[in-house]
């Protein structure tokens, strides 16, 4: 029954000292997430695991084979470039971001977000390009800014491509984050009352008019997208718009309930290959 | 002047295999500005031509109704790796581009 | 200045057109210019399209294949191939019989050139998309329904 899955799950956060009255079932991270991998796996069969990561596309071949059309020679290469030349120009005190980041920046998004004990916060791969630009001298960036951290993520990504999301919740601090971003994925919001679960989870797979719900699971690992082919959105850019589709006030992109429901979000994809830059309608 | 274009030619068999991504609006004049609400000139490729090796391959016309950033893929039997490829536009408003490739 | 790259850089009437790439350099002057004119691009119904290239009263062809998506995901964006099968193509012209002006491109094929287009248009509503293909002097047509939705929850 589909109300199992998030009675369950749900109650792993009676540990927190929420109470549900059901029973405190082992809340971890990696139970979370084969939870609902045997949840979804187990609702449809046919569709292998690791094509979730294309979301709605996995459940219908006519998407998925204009989505190949497009990514074989993706329109918005031009705007890739871009992000290539916000990456490599340096800083003015000459210094780059690959001197910042782990790895010159390779092979590392799959690790963000992250929780840092010494602020005691969850840190987005934005936040980690926002410190490299301010421990440079120059000015943070908006996280959900299309046009800045946009187009920069929209190259800077793609050199995780292929690499297995890997987010690690260690310790209690970073289990507290981590439940509240599951927490917010649970909660209905807005006029419209739903949660993130009541569409992704409940749902995944079913018409919404005439919208295909994507899985929770897969969809982390493929930002920012090019709605239309055109369009630059970055994940918390369309958290925002989500809470917007609901007919909640969001909160701002990069905020903490925002970054903490990343961190969460992330998490139920790990082991799924990340891909940057990709085609959506 | 217009980004450039991006050419990928591959031979299968003995057909050349040509890919064009080329940059431009694609306005089509019917569109209205979100902020100003005044309409955004047309302003879109007009005319696509291909060459290999110098001889004339394709030659087209379009409307504002290719996608933005068009995207055009045709074969060519009887080309060769080594081969050149030179793709060229003009727009409504003459501005044009041009770039060249050679067969892979 | 040269008048008719004057021109060209105006963007005046006739600006875009072969003849005009050929008088700006951009093509050899002997090459065929048998591109549709700019009429037929212009033309607000499919017959008139249809006309202004020549190719009015075309045959139904099982030898073309229009591949196109079922649904759209994207109305601004939509993958079209078309595959002609009919021995001696020399042009494919892709119409959306519902766009404002019907007529989105038209191919001259020359050289070698086989009969296959792919590419992506726009379509603003559900509509056929017709190819429209000339080999040996003769017309010939096929066509593939594709539909077009406003989507919901794209954020």
């Amino acid at each position: 029954m589909k109300q199992k899955i998030i009675t369950h799950l749900l109650a792993g956060m009676a540990g927190l000292g929420i109470a549900l009255g059901a029973a405190t079932a082992h809340a971890s991270p990696e139970s979370d997430r084969q939870e609902l991998t045997k949840y979804y796996t187990e609702k449809y069969p046919n569709i292998k695991i690791d094509d979730y990561v294309y979301g709605a596309l996995a459940f219908d071949a006519d998407s998925k084979s204009q989505y190949d059309a497009i990514m074989e020679f993706p329109p918005f290469e031009a705007d890739i470039d871009k992000g290539r030349k916000l990456w490599e120009t340096p800083f003015k005190n000459g210094k780059t971001y690959a001197d910042c980041l782990p790895n010159g920046g390779k092979q590392i998004a799959g690790n963000f977000p992250m929780f840092d004990d010494a602020s005691g916060k969850v840190v987005t791969l934005s936040d980690a390009i926002n410190a490299c630009r301010t421990a440079n001298g120059e000015e943070a960036y908006k996280v959900d800014d299309a046009k800045t951290m946009g187009l920069l993520t929209a190259y800077m990504r793609t050199l995780s491509d292929g690499m297995l999301m890997n987010i690690k919740v260690e310790g209690p601090k970073a289990l507290a984050a981590y439940e509240d971003g599951k927490k917010s994925f649970f909660s209905r919001a807005g006029q419209l009352n739903f949660a993130c679960s009541s569409c992704h989870v409940q749902n995944a797979g079913n018409r919404l008019r005439s919208e295909l719900i994507s899985p929770a699971i897969g969809q982390a690992v493929h930002w920012p997208v090019f709605r239309g082919g055109d369009s630059l959105v970055t994940l918390q850019g369309r958290y925002v718009g989500c809470y917007k589709s609901v007919r909640a006030i969001s909160a701002p992109a990069g905020s903490t309930k925002l970054n903490n429901l990343e961190y969460f979000h992330s998490a139920i994809s790990n082991g799924l290959p990340m891909k940057a830059s990709v085609f959506r309608k | 002047m217009a980004e450039p274009m991006r050419i990928r030619a591959t031979m299968a068999g003995d057909v050349a295999d040509v890919k064009v991504l080329m940059n431009h609006p694609m306005e089509t004049g019917q569109r209205k500005d979100a902020k100003t609400g005044q309409l955004v000139p047309a302003h879109y490729i007009t005319t696509v031509t291909a060459t290999i090796n110098g001889a004339n391959v394709l030659n087209g016309g379009m409307s504002g109704g290719i996608s933005k950033n068009p995207y055009l893929g045709f074969k060519v039997k009887g080309a060769k790796a080594g081969d050149k490829v030179v793709v060229n536009w003009v727009d409504n408003t003459g501005d044009k581009n041009t770039a060249e490739a050679t067969i892979g | 200045m040269n008048a008719l790259r004057r021109n060209v850089l105006k963007g005046a009437a006739g600006a875009g057109t072969v003849a005009v790439a050929v008088a700006a350099g951009l093509l050899k002057p002997n090459l065929a210019m048998a591109v549709a004119p700019r009429s037929a691009f212009e033309a607000k119904s499919v017959g008139d399209a249809m006309s202004a290239m020549g190719a009015s009263a075309p045959a139904d062809s099982k030898d073309i294949v229009v591949k196109a998506p079922d649904i759209a995901e994207n109305g601004a964006v939509v993958p079209v191939e078309v595959t002609s099968n009919i021995a001696g193509t020399t042009s494919i012209a892709i119409i959306a019989e519902k766009n404002v002006t019907p007529l989105v491109a038209q191919f001259d094929l020359m050289g070698g050139t086989e009969g296959f287009i792919s590419t992506r248009i726009k379509m603003g509503a559900t509509a056929l998309i017709r190819a429209v293909v000339m080999a040996g002097g003769k017309t010939y047509t096929a066509a593939k329904e594709v539909k077009v939705t406003i989507g919901g929850c794209g954020g």
